[in-house]
């Protein structure tokens, strides 16, 4: 077999071994993690998870942070586009400054911006909700759908835009039956990465919510209890929260590979 | 003559509102916390009292701050080695992946998986992995005669952390690779051929090239992540033992949450995105001039 | 410099269950140092064609053989070939220097002689002057030149293969570098072989021109043999600007009969070129085909439809009942649309080309 088919089949199998450890310690009892060392759960068990289903905790914790990524997604990509698409086409004196600092944006620390968004969002009513955390994950969303989309808008040649004004078409038109089928590629990877970001993110979805909104990524840790990690619930829950993330790429598979050849990224 | 200058003030009315939303936003979640985190890094902000002006003499002794220097070390050592590593290995991997056929999309899903993976999550598989007790990881090297520890020794510690990101990060790279790699059209490998090229050769100045503007944006990306790396370490090691593997991340939040100080938080807080910025605006310029930029 | 044989080539493309015969047991010859052409539209099997004499494709049967030497089963390397892409293909990195003395370096050449023949080279394409210029300083015509002088700087290339070279190039750069591959051509006598859909891209450069159509050769020949001599009617309309008039008939009674007019068979000159009630095309070039404002005995009546002005002359497409008439009139001819003209069908008789089941008869 070819070498490099060789380096690849190490590689995956790299990749797969810790992601099938939590499988298989997803479907053991607590008593066998804590004491022997098993390949293969000795006494297989749908425990965990059934009390991940059955817990209303974990299914509004679920639910609730499939909620704010959509928003988040959503707020990413309407205001992204406009503002992509002016990035590409129009020059103005300010562009390479604004661009950059947009992009800065996309590096700030979370822990540096902690306590501002505490005060900040705490001023405007919003703590604690799902709002909270698909604002605050705008601000490395955003720079980033921004700088991607930009890419892929630039791809598509100027006559477009004006052969469909010249076409008779009005503006709005132009760009919902035209314009956004072409960069439908770019949509995708934005829409990915803003996707990826905010489901896996802890930081802020931690501190800007308490009671009212449990994101998944807190509930997970949540399961730190007096004696200790409860690994079998943990490693179920892994599991659980891996699943909508593969199903999106899943999805998307085809765009994805058609998308990132066309575009910058 | 008018209709021309009606045409040039509505495309600058639509060139503003069409940037309106992101600049709101923008603005709002950017500029406002920004400006709040510099005031603040200016006072003295003990909880319960009133702040009190300091001018930038938070700034002189964070810079004088021990751990906050070992901790800028660590995140310096930390990115530099798991760019060392992972860039060639994702990009080695990338041009490995075939371009087509059944396997290509089993494959990128498969990679896709590490990269949607909650970073704590991230943390927890690997923690479930390699505890001291009962890991697998542990079991397995003591029966080659390794007497694994990560949580007591500072090595096994640091380089469970790099094996991490690894594990964590390289599929964006071969990711990136892969898209880059679909884009260059295939008569440049006929060409280079045809030019007596070695494989090497066919590398150096065909692939790398083309690839250029994907790894500009691969390891950028991955500085910016990399720096601000958190949860997989605090939850695997909690950064030690000691403080081997404290990152300005977890330094930073200490200060800011646990400390007495916001003020002084603040400030840190302040030169940690400091730090990020440079150091990216210095990659950038510097790839960039390799091979000048298109 | 090598000739170039192909000895009944066939080869059949599969995707999934669908076979495409794409080739079919062509054979053909380019002697050493011959500029020649493949001409055909899309499809026609040009390009595949190209490949397998590149060595990207292997054909289903049949060899290739250079110089005499069969190279059917070698690899690109080996073969020693060139190619023009049809967008320039130039490495990036490197300036035009590095990208002409590339080959040579890659084949271990002396320092020396690779910088003479870099120069030699280099000066023959005109590229003397922007040696240290990187290529995506140039515009797409020269970048052109320069992937023409990596094939040539290497003295034993067997045959430089061109794929629609001129895709990429606007056309007042077309002129220059059709100029400057002609040049080369000639000069050093390197085997040339141009891919072209464009007719007349292929009779201004090769003195062999195959016309490929549906996998098969149609016709070789020089560019004068091919327009005045063309083998079947779609080379006669193929090839020419505009190309030939073409229309169907039947014999009868020692009159060609036509759709909306008949002519005397006599007057073309022709003997019985097939028996009674067979049917034939008939094909005349525009350009002689004379256009009258006033009736001529034997000349066909018509009106004007449209009149097209190319510069140095004017096209008129006449129309006869249900017939287009193609004819080819000076500048300051005078006609106008909706008038009334005479088309001298048999004026040039000599020039009348009869074809029958998509064959030349006379």
């Amino acid at each position: 077999m070819k070498k490099k088919y060789i380096a690849l089949i190490i590689y995956f199998i790299f990749l797969l071994i810790p992601i099938y450890w939590m499988l298989n310690t997803s479907f053991k009892t607590n008593a066998e993690i804590n004491q022997i060392l098993t390949f293969f759960p000795a006494k297989f068990t749908t425990g965990n998870y059934i009390e991940i289903f059955t817990d209303p905790q974990w299914q509004r914790s679920f639910l609730q942070t499939f909620a704010y990524v959509i928003i988040n997604v959503v707020i990413t990509m309407l205001v992204s586009i406009p503002a992509a698409y002016i990035f590409s086409r129009r020059n103005f004196k300010a562009k390479p400054h604004l661009f950059f600092w947009l992009l800065t944006n996309r590096m700030a620390p979370g822990a540096a911006f902690l306590v501002p968004f505490l005060v900040l969002f705490s001023n405007l009513g919003l703590m604690d909700t799902l709002f909270a955390v698909a604002l605050a994950h705008c601000l490395f969303n955003v720079p980033l759908a921004i700088w991607i989309l930009e890419g892929f808008i630039s791809g598509i040649p100027r006559q477009i835009d004006e052969t469909a004004f010249v076409d008779g078409y009005g503006f709005f038109r132009f760009f919902f039956k035209i314009f956004l089928p072409l960069i439908a590629p770019g949509l995708s990877v934005s829409a990915f990465f803003a996707f990826t970001f905010s489901w896996v993110e802890l930081l802020m979805s931690r501190t800007l919510t308490s009671s009212g909104v449990k994101p998944i990524t807190v509930t997970l840790t949540r399961s730190l209890g007096a004696a200790g990690w409860d690994w079998g619930v943990i490693a179920a829950a892994g599991v659980l929260t891996m699943i909508p993330g593969a199903v999106v790429v899943f999805l998307v598979r085809k765009h994805m590979v058609k998308g990132f050849a066309l575009g910058r990224v | 003559m008018k209709t021309e200058a009606l045409a040039g003030k509505r495309r600058e009315t639509s060139t503003v509102l069409f940037l309106l939303p992101t600049l709101i936003v923008m603005v709002g979640v950017g500029i406002v916390p920004l400006m709040t985190v510099v005031n603040y890094s200016l006072h003295i902000l003990f909880s319960g009292t009133l702040p009190h002006f300091n001018g930038l003499q938070n700034y002189y002794q964070a810079l004088r701050d021990p751990a906050f220097m070992n901790a800028i070390g660590k995140q310096f050592l930390f990115t530099a080695l798991i760019l060392v590593i992972q860039m060639p290995l994702g990009v080695a991997l990338g041009m490995a992946l075939p371009e087509k056929g059944a396997w290509v999309g089993v494959a990128l899903v498969l990679l896709g998986i590490p990269l949607l993976i909650p970073w704590n999550v991230v943390g927890i598989i690997w923690r479930i992995f390699t505890r001291p007790d009962i890991g697998v990881v542990t079991k397995v090297l003591a029966k080659i005669g390794i007497m694994y520890n990560v949580a007591k020794l500072p090595s096994h510690a640091w380089w469970t952390t790099v094996i991490m990101d690894t594990w964590h990060w390289t599929p964006l790279i071969i990711l990136l690779t892969f898209a880059g790699l679909r884009a260059i059209p295939p008569e440049f490998y006929l060409a280079a051929r045809v030019d007596s090229a070695s494989r090497w050769a066919v590398f150096r100045y065909v692939t790398l090239p083309k690839l250029k503007h994907v790894l500009v944006i691969a390891v950028l990306l991955r500085v910016m992540d990399s720096f601000r790396i958190y949860d997989e370490v605090f939850i695997l090691t909690a950064g030690g033992p000691g403080s081997t593997t404290l990152f300005m991340s977890h330094y930073t939040t200490r200060q800011v949450v646990g400390g007495f100080d916001m003020g002084y938080g603040s400030a840190i807080s302040v030169i940690y995105f400091l730090i990020i910025q440079v150091m990216c605006y210095l990659l950038y310029t510097a790839m960039m001039k390799v091979g000048q930029k298109q | 410099m090598a000739r170039i044989e192909l000895k009944d080539i066939t080869h059949i493309y599969e995707q999934g269950k669908k076979q495409t015969c794409a080739l079919q047991g062509l054979s053909l010859t380019f002697e050493n140092g011959v500029a020649g052409a493949l001409l055909g539209p899309s499809g026609c099997g040009k390009t595949t064609l190209l490949n397998i004499l590149s060595g990207l494709v292997r054909p289903t049967s049949g060899r290739v053989l250079f110089d005499g030497r069969d190279v059917t089963d070698l690899s690109t390397e080996g073969r020693n070939i060139a190619q023009l892409f049809q967008f320039p293909v130039v490495y990036d990195s490197m300036n035009v220097y590095g990208n002409l003395a590339f080959p040579l370096r890659n084949r271990k050449v002396a320092r020396a002689e690779v910088d003479a023949r870099v120069r030699e080279v280099a000066e023959l394409l005109g590229l003397g002057e922007v040696l240290s210029k990187k290529p995506r300083e140039l515009g797409p015509g020269d970048r052109q030149l320069v992937a023409l002088g990596r094939g040539i700087v290497r003295q034993d290339t067997a045959v430089i293969l061109l794929d629609e070279p001129m895709t990429q190039i606007d056309l007042h750069q077309r002129w220059v570098l059709r100029r400057e591959l002609s040049k080369v051509q000639s000069k050093l006598g390197v085997t040339m072989i141009y891919v072209t859909h464009d007719q007349y891209e292929a009779l201004t450069f090769a003195e062999q021109v195959v016309v490929m159509r549906d996998g098969q050769v149609i016709q070789v020949g020089g560019p004068e043999e091919l327009y005045d001599n063309p083998r079947s009617p779609f080379i006669g309309y193929f090839v020419g600007t505009p190309g030939m008039n073409l229309w169907d008939c039947t014999i009868r009674g020692g009159k060609l009969v036509f759709q909306d007019f008949n002519l005397e068979l006599s007057g073309t000159g022709i003997a019985q070129p097939a028996e009674e009630g067979a049917q034939l095309q008939f094909g005349i070039r525009p350009e002689f085909v004379p256009c009258s404002p006033t009736p001529k005995s034997g000349w066909i009546p018509a009106k004007v439809a449209l009149v097209e002005n190319m510069g140095e002359y004017r096209i008129l497409t006449l129309r006869a009942g249900g017939t287009a008439i193609k004819c080819r009139a000076p500048a300051d001819s005078p006609f106008a649309e909706d008038q009334d003209a005479w088309a001298g069908l048999l004026a040039e008789a000599g020039k009348v080309r009869i074809y029958r089941d998509n064959k030349l008869v006379s």
